[in-house]
């Protein structure tokens, strides 16, 4: 893989003295998709803003595709294709002349064949000729995505594409993203949707108060911090872990009718171990299951985490 | 993939059908409310107070002010219309693509200004037509004429647009052309030569840039000037010049553009 996006040292302190975003470091392979996750007032936003040149950086230095975004923004900017995360459309516009326009405004030649296809892609064919005022919601947001996709652009940008959107929607642009990344388009998002992150990206990003405090493959951040737990459904309730099993990181729940056994993901699994342990104790089970947590338990856990050791350090 | 043409001429191009494709959506309103309020002015000044009024300088009243009109309707026009531009997707939040878009200053100066300018150019010539149904119109410099009217235009464009970038709310919008190019044109010599005025007064005109304007294009329809043609055309080319300085400045320094 080859790094398509490259972002060094990226500072943002906004006028009234907030620092956004602290010295960011990012590289970005071609062809992936890359969630960016983090709480209400991350950065994430500005971020995106940043890159794409709606926002001025007040330090550091980004590249796409080789091209500084500052130096040679023409060439940079031509590659990159942006859908905001507020909803905003040219009223009273129909969605042709709109998207008509953003490829104009990007420089490429006239193509009405790639108008309609980009158009029917999104299903706003039909509402072509509408007044966007008069589309719903979810519509304008597909309009914007259609305007992003105009000029064809290699890195697209999709801040919080599935927020306020039904779920039919949200299942159509999962596919929508993955048919973009199948034909070569390198894809970054931001949602608030764990399950969204968990079931579309290759990679996850976690960002907080401005740091970027996880980059990492979202298979090996599930294995690495993921926790699994075993629980087992007791035939005869239990007042306390027999002292034989002491080792044995287990607790009791369901008024001593349930035993759980919580281990992490990336250790090799000691169940047989612990089952043979438990007949030996003769402790016996009508039913057993297992499961892991999400990504979501794990972006709370991270996000908390961070909070203690920011805690820790303004004490400091 | 194919490269970016510099200049993004296609950008500039999208800008500008863009913008008068809003014109053409409301032509009606925008150019009736003008025509009217000039055809009034023509039944006051030129009808009611004008056959009062002796000729000025061999050129009767009701035809002396039709350059100080046109050029009084196309400052504020040319002032709202270029504000507006700019304002509205600063407001709605739209001009977060051309802030993305692999464009200059100057494409996207030259798409927004351009189309207000063609607007303001129009609807001169529109208020043009309505007077000459009013009066005898004579124009000895046509030629001269059309320079002065696009480049008076562009300049007012340009201030609009500055003053769009600059404004926060819809009533800021309305402060320089209420509060000041409407009143330096009533006293920069619109309905008057200031040749009438008290020699005190008259030298205090000569502050008075929007006299430059005025004098030079009635200059161009009946020969005849308060200043020199060659002090106008200065003035109005420095006017230009400022504007696009600033103008300048506000796309390298993002002001009030970019966060
Ligand atoms: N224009 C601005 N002026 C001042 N502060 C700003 C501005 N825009 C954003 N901020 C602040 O910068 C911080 C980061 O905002 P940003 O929009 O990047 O967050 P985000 O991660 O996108 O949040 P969300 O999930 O809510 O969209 C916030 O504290 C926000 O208040
Ligand atoms: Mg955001």
């Amino acid at each position: 893989m080859t790094g398509i996006l490259s972002i060094r040292g990226l500072t943002k302190t906004y006028a009234s003295g907030l620092k956004a975003l602290d010295a960011v470091d990012l590289d970005i392979e071609k062809g992936e998709i890359f969630a960016l996750l983090g709480p209400n007032g991350a950065g994430k936003t500005t971020l995106i803003n940043i890159v794409c040149g709606v926002v001025t950086a007040s330090a550091g230095t980004v590249t796409v595709d080789g091209l500084d975004t500052q130096r040679e923004y023409r060439q940079a900017r031509a590659r990159i294709g942006l859908v905001p995360q507020e909803l905003a459309t040219d009223m009273f516009e129909t969605p042709y002349a709109s998207v008509r326009f953003s490829r104009g405004l990007f420089g490429r030649p006239r193509d009405p064949a790639l108008l309609e296809r980009t158009l029917r892609d999104l299903s706003l064919w039909d509402k072509r000729k509408d007044r966007i005022q008069t589309l719903s919601g979810g519509m304008k947001r597909r309009v914007m995505i259609a305007k992003a996709l105009a000029h064809e652009p290699t890195v697209l940008f999709l801040d919080e594409p599935t927020a306020g959107v039904d779920v039919e929607l949200r299942r159509d642009m999962w596919a929508l993203v993955r048919r973009l990344r199948d034909s070569g388009v390198t894809i970054i998002l931001t949602t608030h949707y764990i399950d969204e992150a968990e079931e579309m990206a290759d990679r996850i990003g976690v960002i907080d108060k401005g740091r970027l405090i996880v980059v990492e493959e979202k298979r090996k951040l599930m294995k690495k911090l993921g926790r699994k737990q075993l629980t087992l459904a007791l035939s005869q309730p239990l007042a306390a872990v027999p002292a034989a099993l002491s080792s044995w990181p287990l607790a009791l729940a369901d008024a001593g009718n349930e035993l759980e056994y919580t281990f992490e993901a990336a250790q090799d699994s000691r169940i047989p171990e612990l089952l043979r342990e438990l007949e030996a104790a003769g402790i016996s089970y009508k039913d057993l299951n297992t499961k892991q947590s999400s990504l979501e338990d794990i972006f709370v856990s991270l996000v908390h985490r961070d909070d203690r050791n920011g805690a820790k350090g303004a004490a400091r | 993939m194919s490269a970016v043409p510099v200049p993004n001429h296609r950008a500039l191009w999208a800008i500008y059908r863009f913008e008068m494709a809003r014109f053409l959506r409301t032509i009606w309103q925008s150019l009736a409310t003008p025509v009217i309020t000039t055809s009034l002015y023509f039944v006051v000044f030129g009808s009611a107070i004008g056959s009062r009024m002796g000729a000025i300088d061999g050129v009767e009243y009701g035809a002396f002010i039709v350059p100080g009109l046109i050029l009084l309707t196309m400052f504020t026009e040319s002032i709202f219309n270029a504000s507006f531009g700019i304002y509205f997707p600063k407001f709605t939040g739209t001009i977060y693509e051309v802030l993305s878009a692999p464009v200059s200053s100057f494409e996207v100066v030259a798409g927004y200004v351009g189309a207000a300018t063609t607007k303001s150019v129009v609807l001169a010539l529109v208020i043009l037509a309505t007077a000459s149904f009013f009066v005898d119109l004579r124009i000895e410099h046509p030629v001269w004429m059309l320079a002065f009217l696009v480049l008076v235009a562009s300049t007012f464009c340009l201030l609009g647009f500055v003053i769009g970038i600059w404004s926060k709310s819809f009533e800021q919008m309305q402060i320089v052309p209420m509060l000041v190019i409407t009143p330096l044109t009533f006293l920069g010599g619109a309905f008057y030569s200031i040749d009438m005025l008290p020699p005190m007064w008259r030298t205090f005109s000569l502050f008075n840039p929007i006299v430059y304007l005025i004098s030079g294009f009635r200059w161009s329809f009946y020969g005849q000037s308060d200043v020199s043609v060659g002090a106008s055309l200065a003035a109005t080319f420095a006017f230009f010049s400022v504007l696009l300085a600033i103008v300048w400045w506000v796309f390298r320094t993002g002001w009030r553009l970019k966060n």
